[in-house]
């Protein structure tokens, strides 16, 4: 009986001491009609042989370079993150409700919350939420809440509150974040993008319409670098939000802002929240999750931050420690008026998060950082040369870029994929207007022959197609 | 490679890693090669670095070898956690999922080149289908609670497309876990909160009082959160459903009935499974979870996406249903696919037991909990519902020790941590007075359970003799109870301060 340890005697035993004469007999509380026959489901199988088949579908699935990004990059993680991420005692302990004999879990979420405060240059961190997109979510939720708390100095706080999206954001999130905001009286507005890829300031006055006492701009959500990968006016789009006193929320790479300027700096004094996905850190893709969305706020507003949060303390001997906190927040004690459902969290995601972060460092992420920059501009610099194919914008971009190759790009994209290259995202399922383009990208990992390889069979598909 | 070795559990206070490195170190080995400048707009620049750690790769990694022997595990102790399922994770389906074809597979990679993970998501669909007698399944949600907010976000979009607007209540039982009220309220809706008897089944009568042209549903988990089946779910399903309203279940205690009785036959409409409780992928320290959502017909329309459909049964091709297709759909819940990794160890678990293997798994975590909770009786321990069978998980309360020895279940449990015990779920549900919700599961041998009641039993006899000892407890961790008051009045939620 696999993972079911008692023997025949055992069994005889407790039955005795329960005073029941067979196991079905402990089912007595439930009406018989409810029973049903036998699953229809295969017999169970060894270890092995569930191996086996799993590494057969696992094999239909390895593929060649992958020049995909889109929120979810191909990075080195080195050996010893998953090693130790891996033991046993981290990874089959309970959320650190005891916290007496969880001390091990407590302080890697606290160095965690550190590490996600510094890189984004906020003062707080939680304890991490599902992914990128239900993080955007929770942002927005987040500044409504700010916002209503607030309703009774500033105007607002009635009708449907509007959340702007400056630029181009990831569809995908926006998409999330939709399907969690809708019932709570929340629309968002997005302004689209110009000729550069990016959001000017004109556009964000045209896509509010003006002031609407009835319907406030609660916040601005602002993607850097964005989904093409080219860098948003932060500082101007700020600017504009605090003068028309709406919150601002950024969706931010960790990676990245080992190099770029974090959220916490722009405009001066910086957004309100800062959110993203932790992938980046340490977790493999495999398949976009687990992943950890991370979440980052200012001092201000920690009251309001939904999920776990550690701090730090001192025991009854005056030992420090960490524990579990301002839980008044959370659903298990504030039930329907809670900041959020949010329970289960992706605590091991983020212990592999702050294992790679403290092996790396700064200057290790900068490093990285620098390298995928350094290798996208390689991959453009190779592909743009091939005959029609050009860069769509002109702005500076970071880590990834969008490429017109003057036809279909999904076409061109299944074309590749028989080679067995991942070349990128084709952008006309979210945008029909980019139907010719593709998004790439390429980490530290992809070496000039891969690049190379791509180039040439770029080239021989466009061939083909035209 | 997998590691279960007991590191460092004495010794107090360890330095964080922003305490022990020096500046300017580095483990060079990680680094990608060339760092060349970057032509970049200096504006967009970053003008400080991050305060980070600044360690060496092997410093780094007795750090966290050293923090993690200052955890309770599955994997070291009995952890017999009410409602949170502390079953054994097979090592086997964290190798399944641990394959390099899953690991590196792009969550937006073509069709063509993710037929394996695809077939993996398409076979857990059809088996989560099987077992709970729904008649369609979506993998999207990445927790418990997130597989709730979808149930009732598709209870809301049933009553929108048929134009009933005027719905804007959902019952909740008081034992409820907290994140059904509060998904509640993520929906839009108002909570209307219904008592549980003294049998722990929901009071019949105030549930027909709380029902009417108001309920969009209500939100039950069964066995409910008291550890005792809903008798009377039948009888539930015919009023609720009487007066307009679906029913979510809540699948927090499957692993009670898992391949015994299936809640679409008990007459929900809508429900979520915990992959991380009835399905044994491990807890991470808090997550990752999974919550799947099932449904009835009705609300197939309804159903977050992206799921998987399997198209030519001769020669099964696998392609992913999206939003384009699915114009009534609640949406997306994650950019990608969820807890894709969880699924694939889920499945490998499914695999391992198969169908006669689901049904073990209630059969004999329902005897341990009836065992467990008939030797405890034995020792003279008080129980919540005395007249009924554990499901699962039963509940035992220290109020009768509370009030002759001064010793709370608090108290208890901080004590049960010093034998080398992880605590009960305490003080949960709320509405039973210093109480233990304990939940063995069937993956325990019954000499555990024998030496978790000589524990119980040892920690009477200390409340009673030594209550100090108990009330101060912890004595053997590597810290004692901690101050929640400082922490929550100073805080201090990061290294550094600010």
């Amino acid at each position: 009986m696999p993972f079911v340890p008692h023997t025949p005697a055992d069994v005889d035993a407790m039955l005795a001491t329960i005073g029941a004469a067979d196991v079905q007999a402990l089912f007595d509380e439930i009406d018989p009609e409810l029973f049903h026959a036998h699953l229809a489901l295969p017999s169970g199988e060894s270890e092995m042989a569930m191996l086996a088949e799993l590494a057969r579908r696992a094999r239909q699935d390895e593929t060649g370079p992958c020049f995909l990004g889109a929120g979810c990059y191909d990075h080195h993680i080195p050996a010893a993150v998953w090693d130790i991420a891996s033991r046993g005692e981290f990874l089959t302990a309970y959320t650190p409700y005891q916290a007496e004999a969880s001390q091990g879990t407590l302080q890697v979420i606290y160095e965690y919350q550190s590490m996600l405060a510094s890189l984004t240059g906020m003062d707080v961190s939680n304890a991490s939420v599902y992914d990128g997109g239900s993080a955007l979510a929770e942002a927005i939720l987040m500044a409504v809440r700010v916002r209503k708390r607030g309703a009774g100095k500033r105007q607002g706080g009635g009708g449907t509150a509007r959340v702007v999206v400056a630029g181009a954001c990831h569809p995908l999130y926006l998409q999330a974040a939709r399907s969690m905001v809708r019932n709570q009286g929340v629309s968002l507005v997005e302004t689209g993008f110009g000729a550069d890829g990016t959001v000017a300031v004109e556009a964000l006055e045209r896509a509010v319409g003006g002031a609407n006492p009835e319907s406030p701009v609660v916040a601005v959500v602002m993607q850097q670098p964005n989904f093409f990968g080219a860098l948003e006016p932060v500082d101007e789009i700020v600017a504009w939000a605090e003068a028309r006193d709406a919150l601002t929320v950024a969706v931010v790479n960790p990676v990245a802002l080992a190099l770029v300027k974090p959220p916490g700096e722009w405009n001066g004094k910086g957004v309100d929240i800062a959110c993203g996905d932790g992938q980046p850190l340490g977790v493999p893709m495999a398949s976009g999750g687990p992943s950890f969305g991370f979440l980052c706020a200012r001092q201000e507003h920690v009251r309001q931050l939904p999920g776990r949060l550690v701090g730090r303390t001192v025991d009854n001997a005056g030992r420090t420690g960490f524990t579990l906190t301002l839980q008044a927040r959370e659903q298990h004690i504030r039930r329907g008026k809670a900041t959020s459902n949010i329970c289960t969290n992706q605590g091991l995601l983020v212990t592999a998060a702050t294992i790679h972060t403290a092996i790396l460092g700064a200057s290790g992420l900068r490093a990285v950082a620098t390298e995928c920059h350094r290798r996208t501009s390689e991959l453009v610099t190779a592909l743009a040369a091939v005959n029609g194919v050009s860069r769509r914008f002109g702005s500076p971009f970071f880590h990834e870029c969008v490429l017109d190759l003057g036809t279909p790009a999904d076409a061109v994209a299944a074309s590749l994929a028989k080679a067995g290259i991942v070349a990128g995202l084709p952008l006309g399922r979210f945008y029909p207007q980019l139907r010719n383009c593709l998004l790439v990208c390429a980490t530290e990992k992809r070496v000039s022959a891969e690049i190379e390889t791509y180039r040439a069979r770029l080239q021989l598909a466009l061939g083909e197609l035209r | 490679m997998m590691a279960t070795t007991t590191a460092d559990e004495s010794g107090a206070t360890r330095p964080t890693a922003f305490d022990i490195g020096a500046p300017g170190r580095e483990a060079p080995a990680q680094r990608p090669g060339k760092t060349d400048g970057v032509e970049l707009p200096p504006d967009h620049l970053r003008a400080q670095p991050p305060a980070l750690p600044e360690l060496s790769e092997l410093q780094a990694v007795r750090h966290y070898t050293n923090l993690s022997g200052r955890n309770f595990a599955i994997d070291n102790r009995f952890y017999p956690l009410g409602s949170c399922t502390m079953k054994y994770n097979p090592r086997g389906a964290h190798r399944a999922a641990s394959l390099p074809g899953f690991l590196g597979r792009h969550p937006l990679a073509p069709e063509a080149l993710s037929q394996g993970f695809m077939s993996c998501a398409h076979d857990l669909q059809e088996l989560l289908k099987a077992v709970t007698g729904m008649a369609a399944v979506s993998l999207t949600p990445m927790a418990g609670a997130q597989g709730e907010f979808a149930g009732v976000a598709m209870i809301r979009a049933y009553h929108d497309a048929r134009g009933d607007h005027d719905r804007s209540e959902i019952v909740v039982p008081t034992a409820a876990h907290g994140t059904n009220p509060a998904t509640a309220t993520m929906c839009g809706y108002a909570v209307r909160e219904v008592a549980v008897g003294e049998d722990g089944d929901v009071a019949i009568d105030a549930l027909r009082s709380a029902v009417g042209p108001r309920t969009a549903g209500i939100m039950l988990t069964n066995p409910s959160t008291c550890g005792v089946f809903e008798r009377r779910i039948r009888d539930i399903a015919a009023i609720v459903h009487g007066a307009g309203g679906l029913l979510y279940y809540d699948g927090a205690n499957l692993n009670a009935i898992l391949g015994k009785v299936r809640p679409g036959d008990m007459g929900f409409d809508v429900l979520h499974m915990n992959l991380h409780k009835t399905f044994a992928t491990p807890h991470g320290g808090g997550g990752p979870g999974s919550g799947p959502v099932g449904v009835a017909e009705r609300l197939v329309p309804f159903l977050p996406v992206p799921f998987v459909e399997r198209v030519a049964a001769d020669q099964p091709r696998y392609r992913w249903v999206d939003t384009e297709e699915r114009p009534q759909s609640i949406g997306r819940l994650s950019a990608f696919m969820g807890n894709a990794g969880i699924l694939v160890r889920a499945l490998a678990y499914a695999r391992m037991l198969g169908g006669e293997g689901m049904a073990r798994v209630a059969e004999y975590a329902t005897l341990n909990a009836n065992y467990l909770m008939a030797r405890l009786v034995a020792a003279g321990f008080t129980l919540a519902y005395p007249h009924r069978r554990a499901s699962h998980e039963f509940i035992v309360t220290l109020l009768p020790e509370a009030q002759q020895f001064g010793v709370t279940a608090m108290d208890f449990a901080k004590r049960l941590l010093d034998y080398g015990f992880h605590a009960p779920t305490t003080y949960f549900p709320l509405l039973v007075p210093e109480c233990f919700l304990i939940e063995p599961t069937e993956t325990e041998t019954k000499e555990e359970l024998d030496a978790f009641v000589a524990a119980m039993v040892a920690i009477r006899a200390e409340a009673q003799h030594q209550p100090e000892l108990v009330k101060t407890a912890p004595h053997n961790l590597p810290v004692g109870r901690l101050d929640d008051v400082k922490a929550a009045r100073e805080l201090d939620l990061r290294h550094g301060g600010r």
